[in-house]
Parts: C-alpha cells; sequence; structure tokens
C-alpha cells in the first residue's frame, strides 16, 4: 500500500481547485448574512471568484503534466485549457443571466454555490486520471444541475425537466459505473495510465474491456445527449429557466470532452478499434436525427437542444477519427461552440422580460428594425453555428471534415457536410425572421450595459477566431500533443 | 458450503429487489428494501467485509429505509393512480430486459472471456476490516472522499434551496423593533367634543327580553 508523504500529496498542483471550494464556502456562508437589497454582494464576489480562479489557472499553467493526490489528479495543458474555457463559459453565463434572474426571482445565493460547485466538478473532471474521481467529479456537476434546474420550483414545466433530467441522469451515471467496473475487472486497475500500460501490454482482458465499453460509450452518450440517448435534452433546455440551459449547453460540453479524452483517447487507447465504430454510430445518428428534428421546431430553446445534438455529433466524429489532428479539431469544436451557444442564450435572455420569455421564434420577427445591434449579434452566432466561412463555426467543422478526410472515411465527411446543409435552413431560417418581417412587439429592449459590452465582445471574438483560428487551433494541438504524449 | 449460502442470499436478493418496483403497496416495497440490504450485508459477510456490511445495515436500513418509510406512510399519495401506465409498459420493458440479460450472460460465459471463477478471500485472524479502509480512505483515496464531502454539502444546499419556504402565519417578531417603539407608535389620542349622556330607556328594552 502506498504510503502518503507531502511529495505524493502535492496539493499545490490543484490551487485553483481549492480556492475555488475555500471561496464558495465562504460564498455560501456571506449570503446567509445578506438581505435580498444587497444580494448583488454575493454576485460581485461570485464573479471575483470566477476571474481569480482563472488568473490562478493562467499562472499555474504547465506543458508538462504535473501529478497530485497520489497520481489521482493531473494538470496538464488539456485540464488548464478546458478550465479556462469553463470559467469562461460561467462567467458569460452570470453576466448575460443577472437580469433575467433577478425578474424571475432566482437571484438568490444559492444559485451562485450551486453554480460554483458545478464548476468544481467539471474542472476535477477535466483533471482527474482515476475512476474513482472522475465519476466523483461528474456526479458533483450533474447534482449541481439537477438543482439549478428544478431552481424556478413554483414553475411545475422546471420540476417535470429536473425531474426526467435526474432520472436519465442517474441511470447514465449506473451504466457509466458498470462500464468502469467491468474495466476494473479487466484491467485490475482504476488509474488512467496504469489501465493504458496494462492494454499495451496485452495483459487485459480483452472480451470483458470491450463489454465494459460498450456501457462506458453509453454512458457518455447520455451525459452529452448524442442520439439515441437524446431524448432528455429538448425537454430539459425548454423546461429549465433559459440561465441553466445556457449553463447545460455551454461549459459541460468542454468538461465532456475532456472526461471523453480522459476514459477513451487516454485509458482505453489501446481498444481505440472498438470504441471507435460505436462513436460512428453515435456521430451519424444525432448528426441526422439532430438536424432534421431541429427544422420542426417553433420553439428557439428546443431548437438550441436539437442543434447542441447535431453539434455533438460533429464533436464525435472527431473524437472518433482518433488521430492527434482529430482530437485537436474536437477540442476546438468544443471551445468555439461553448462560446458560440453562450451568445446563442445570453441574447434570449437579454430579449426577455418580467413576465415576458423570448422563447418563440416568432419573437425574433423584425428584431432589426427593434435593435438592429441585438440583430447583428444574433445574426453572427446564427452564422457561426450554421458553419458560414469567415465566421469560428466554419474553420471547427472543416477541421473535423479535413481529419477524417485524411483517415480516407470521405462518406463520413459528406454525410456531415450534408447535414450541415440542412442544418443551415434553420439558422437562416432565424435570420430571415429577423431582418424581413415585421415586428408584432414593439416594447423595448431593456438590457444592462454591462451584459450589452460582454455580449458584443463575445460576439468580436466568434468573428476574429474565425478570420484567425490558426493560433487557438496550434495553441490546442500542442495541448493535446503534451497531455496525450508524454510518458508520465 | 459457503457456495449454497452464497445461492439462496443471491436468490432472495434479486426477488426483493424485483418486489421492489413491483409490489401496489409502497411501504412494501420499502419493506422489500430493507430485505434486499440484509441479503447485500449479507453477501459482504461472505466476502469477510464486515465492516461494509455492518454499515449498510447502519446507515441504510437503520437511518434511510425508517425516514423513507415515515415519508411514504405520511404522504397521502395513490401510489397505484400514479404508476397507472407502468404495467402496460411492463411487456416491453421485459422482453428489452430478458434479451439484453440473455446478451450479457452469453458474453461473459463465452470461452474467450476468460472469466476465472471467483476466490472468496480468506483473511488471517486479527485483520481488521475497518482498519485497511480507513487507512486507504484517509491517505491513497484523500481526493475522492473530500470530493464525496462537497457532493454531500451540494446536496444539503439543493434540499435546502428546494423546500424552505418562508411561512407565511409565522409568529416571529424582532426583538430590535420592539425595542424601538415610541409611545406615538401605539397610543392615538383622539380630541372629541364633549357628549350628553344617553337616555337610560334603552337598557330596560333588553330586561323585557331576558
Amino acid at each position: 500500500m502506498n504510503i502518503m508523504t507531502w511529495s505524493s500529496l502535492n496539493a499545490g498542483v490543484a490551487t485553483p481547485e481549492i480556492f475555488l471550494l475555500c471561496a464558495t464556502c465562504a460564498i455560501l456562508l456571506i449570503d446567509v448574512f445578506l438581505s435580498d437589497a444587497k444580494r448583488h454582494i454575493s454576485y460581485v464576489l461570485t464573479l471575483a471568484t470566477l476571474v481569480a480562479t482563472g488568473c490562478l489557472l493562467v499562472a499555474g499553467y504547465s506543458l508538462q503534466p504535473l501529478l497530485a493526490f497520489n497520481g489521482m489528479f493531473v494538470a496538464d495543458p488539456l485540464a488548464s485549457l478546458s478550465k479556462l474555457g469553463m470559467v469562461v463559459g460561467v462567467i458569460l453565463m452570470l453576466v448575460y443571466g443577472r437580469g433575467y434572474a433577478v425578474a424571475r426571482g432566482l437571484f438568490r445565493g444559492e444559485l451562485f454555490t450551486l453554480t460554483l460547485c458545478a464548476l468544481l466538478g467539471m474542472m476535477v473532471m477535466a483533471s482527474a486520471v482515476n475512476f474513482v474521481v472522475l465519476y466523483v467529479g461528474l456526479e458533483l456537476l450533474s447534482l449541481s444541475l439537477y438543482a439549478l434546474v428544478a431552481l424556478q420550483r413554483d414553475s411545475s414545466r422546471s420540476t417535470e425537466a429536473a425531474m426526467k433530467y435526474f432520472i436519465l441522469g442517474a441511470l447514465a451515471s449506473g451504466l457509466l459505473l458498470y462500464g468502469m467496473s467491468m474495466i476494473y475487472g479487466a484491467t485490475q486497475s482504476l488509474d488512467v495510465f496504469v489501465i493504458s500500460q496494462k492494454i499495451a501490454n496485452d495483459e487485459a482482458n480483452r472480451l470483458l474491456a470491450v463489454f465494459g465499453i460498450v456501457f462506458i460509450v453509453t454512458g457518455l452518450g447520455f451525459k452529452l445527449g448524442a442520439v439515441p440517448f437524446h431524448m432528455w435534452a429538448p425537454d430539459v433546455y425548454d423546461g429549465a429557466p433559459t440561465l441553466i440551459s445556457q449553463l447545460i449547453g455551454s461549459a459541460p460540453k468542454v468538461a465532456a470532452f475532456a472526461f471523453i479524452m480522459r476514459i477513451l483517447a487516454q485509458a482505453l487507447e489501446g481498444f481505440a478499434f472498438d470504441w471507435r465504430s460505436m462513436l460512428m454510430v453515435l456521430a451519424v445518428l444525432s448528426l441526422v436525427i439532430g438536424n432534421l428534428t431541429a427544422i420542426a421546431q417553433v420553439n428557439i430553446k428546443r431548437m438550441f437542444a436539437y442543434s447542441t445534438i447535431s453539434h455533438m455529433g460533429f464533436l464525435l466524429l472527431g473524437i472518433m477519427a482518433a488521430t492527434p489532428g482529430g482530437y485537436a479539431a474536437a477540442f476546438f469544436y468544443a471551445m468555439t461552440y461553448m462560446l458560440t451557444a453562450a451568445a446563442g442564450f445570453g441574447i434570449i435572455m437579454l430579449l426577455s422580460r418580467e413576465g415576458f420569455e423570448a422563447d418563440q421564434i416568432a419573437d425574433f420577427r423584425g428584431l432589426n428594425k427593434r435593435s438592429p445591434w441585438f440583430a447583428a449579434m444574433m445574426l453572427i452566432v446564427m452564422f457561426s453555428m450554421a458553419g458560414i466561412p469567415v465566421f469560428v463555426g466554419f474553420f471547427a467543422k472543416l477541421a473535423i471534415i479535413q481529419a477524417l478526410v485524411g483517415l480516407g472515411l470521405v462518406w463520413l465527411a459528406v454525410i456531415a457536410v450534408l447535414m450541415s446543409v440542412i442544418g443551415a435552413f434553420y439558422y437562416l431560417r432565424i435570420v430571415k425572421v429577423m431582418y424581413f418581417e415585421d415586428p408584432t412587439d414593439a416594447a423595448p429592449i431593456a438590457a444592462g450595459t454591462d451584459a450589452k459590452l460582454v455580449l458584443s465582445v463575445n460576439c468580436l471574438l466568434l468573428l476574429v477566431l474565425g478570420m484567425m483560428p490558426d493560433r487557438l487551433l496550434t495553441a490546442l494541438t500542442t495541448a493535446l500533443q503534451f497531455s496525450l504524449h508524454t510518458g508520465l | 458450503m459457503i457456495e449454497v449460502i452464497f445461492y439462496v442470499f443471491a436468490a432472495v436478493l434479486l426477488f426483493a429487489g424485483l418486489r421492489v418496483i413491483t409490489a401496489k403497496n409502497p411501504v412494501h416495497a420499502a419493506l422489500y428494501l430493507v430485505l434486499s440490504f440484509f441479503n447485500g450485508a449479507a453477501l459482504w459477510m461472505l466476502m469477510q467485509a464486515e465492516f461494509l456490511a455492518v454499515s449498510l445495515i447502519v446507515v441504510y436500513v437503520g437511518a434511510v429505509m425508517v425516514l423513507f418509510l415515515f415519508v411514504v406512510m405520511m404522504l397521502d399519495i395513490n401510489f397505484e393512480e400514479l404508476r397507472k401506465g407502468f404495467w402496460k409498459y411492463v411487456p416491453v420493458a421485459g422482453v428489452v430486459a430478458v434479451v439484453m440479460a440473455v446478451e450479457m450472460v452469453l458474453i461473459l460465459t463465452h470461452r474467450a472471456a476468460q472469466i476465472e471463477g471467483a476466490q472468496l478471500v480468506n483473511h488471517p485472524a486479527g485483520y481488521n476490516n475497518a482498519k485497511v479502509l480507513g487507512q486507504l480512505i484517509y491517505t491513497e483515496y484523500f481526493l475522492p472522499f473530500q470530493l464525496a464531502a462537497v457532493l454531500l454539502l451540494v446536496g444539503m444546499i439543493a434540499a435546502i434551496a428546494l423546500t424552505l419556504r418562508k411561512r407565511k402565519n409565522t409568529k416571529y417578531i424582532n426583538p430590535a423593533d420592539q425595542i424601538q417603539v415610541k409611545r406615538n407608535d401605539r397610543v392615538k389620542i383622539v380630541s372629541m367634543p364633549a357628549e350628553e349622556r344617553p337616555s337610560v330607556e334603552a337598557p330596560k328594552a333588553d330586561d323585557g327580553q331576558a
């Protein structure tokens, strides 16, 4: 048995997580003593915590992977960069959602503490290199999200969405755990590096491991919302307060990417042949069903849910390639999709007001005449999601398709392109509704200056990254190279 | 002998688990869950994991299930009404479950699986299960242990956020407000013109009725 020493604990590596946890507990306590009128103090503290966590992540960035907590936690570039992405995603959600939360009585201390706990879970998911820790991180994220979805407790739709999310999430966790136990049976280890070593040395029970992989991929499919495990996604996105839909739709996708990389690309790399075919089925089904069903939606939140499903199909295609190029393309896709989805949900929230939810496509009618600026921002988001050149979505899709063609999987690339073209229809329909129809709603748009400013920067980033994608792509490629292929 | 005991407990465990979801009375379902916990604990006992077995009974049977039974008995819900659709889907779900179970058995018992029969551990006398577990949790598994604690904190925050409501008819008073009360807040002096004495005939009518 390992004896723990200070050097094997090496807790300094996890400074951002430790700081985040301490700050969360402090905010939890401070918030109790604040009256409702002073709730903005917790809000500012939460934002300060997030910014400080981001700074700690940047300060502790190292290309060489550093192990901590007896080899259960790793700080490598993959973890650090995806954590930075998650922190940005959560900051965006809080900034866009402030007015929305105040108008709906959601501006409470629990919103902040549960969001920070969800972020902690995501950060653990990205850094864990032991199946037990990976699972606990995932549960920390999921449990916080279930509660956040139900936070609007007098709304029966939110409660229904939370129940559906909870039950299917519990089922997915069970499947994932069963799969992990099979991998443990096949390799006698829970450590990601030991498992990959044993598989490389041919010491693992192949049939048992592949049996476990089936359950792991199913569990991951549920959590990502990939077809045929996607049934919860539209109901949850639609039923949850938009603020929480944004949280579910943006940052956790980056965490899920890192999570999949740890399990499939790092631990089970030796069985890539087996999980690639499973991911391929999930990806193709997600692309086809996600895009085709999105066309029929009249509710923009449901439309975003189906569009997320199709984007997850793209993400899975990149991972499925199982090459450094494919992984880097998928990482780029996850990061930029997080930014795009955050802006999309942000606009829905900023157009909403007390007692009115701008969640129907009809609510966007003639937006250009009401506010040309908002219409332009939505235009950028829609073009980016549709993958129209110059915007970042195009390069994200291009990188994935390049990886596929490089492997000779031209038919998969053709399906991906065809489905993107079909998908462009429902994105462009929103643009048409905004620019070529007359407004039916004349109420002024009351959005805060801070949110408007951040939204402008966010959308500008979609444009700038689209024009100069190389630097981010190179950074992510290098990060993955150092994370996946440095022997520890 | 141990094999026979294992199969008996395992069979009862499976039966109890099945009854948990098929029992019509929710109290019966909860009691079947207690039975399945007891059998699970017995299986752990066979593996000489006595600490886990005892804590399963103490925590789940002693605390969680008793609370659960209380809740079930307090709530006046017609559970049969809630699960009207349940029996309609049982045939389809049953077929899917049986197919999956058969597939899993076929794979795991296949020759290529090479799964050796389970070896029951045999610890020397004086082996302390709780001590080994404690040493692992507080040293090697320090990180997941701490994170599990955070998980419980999240559960607590979530439970409070979702259920705590301010009561409308509360009789709570703020002592600070009580102390700061001035005479003018409570007593109002109204100046009224002097009035004549009412006539004495009115009470007389009352007397007649009594």
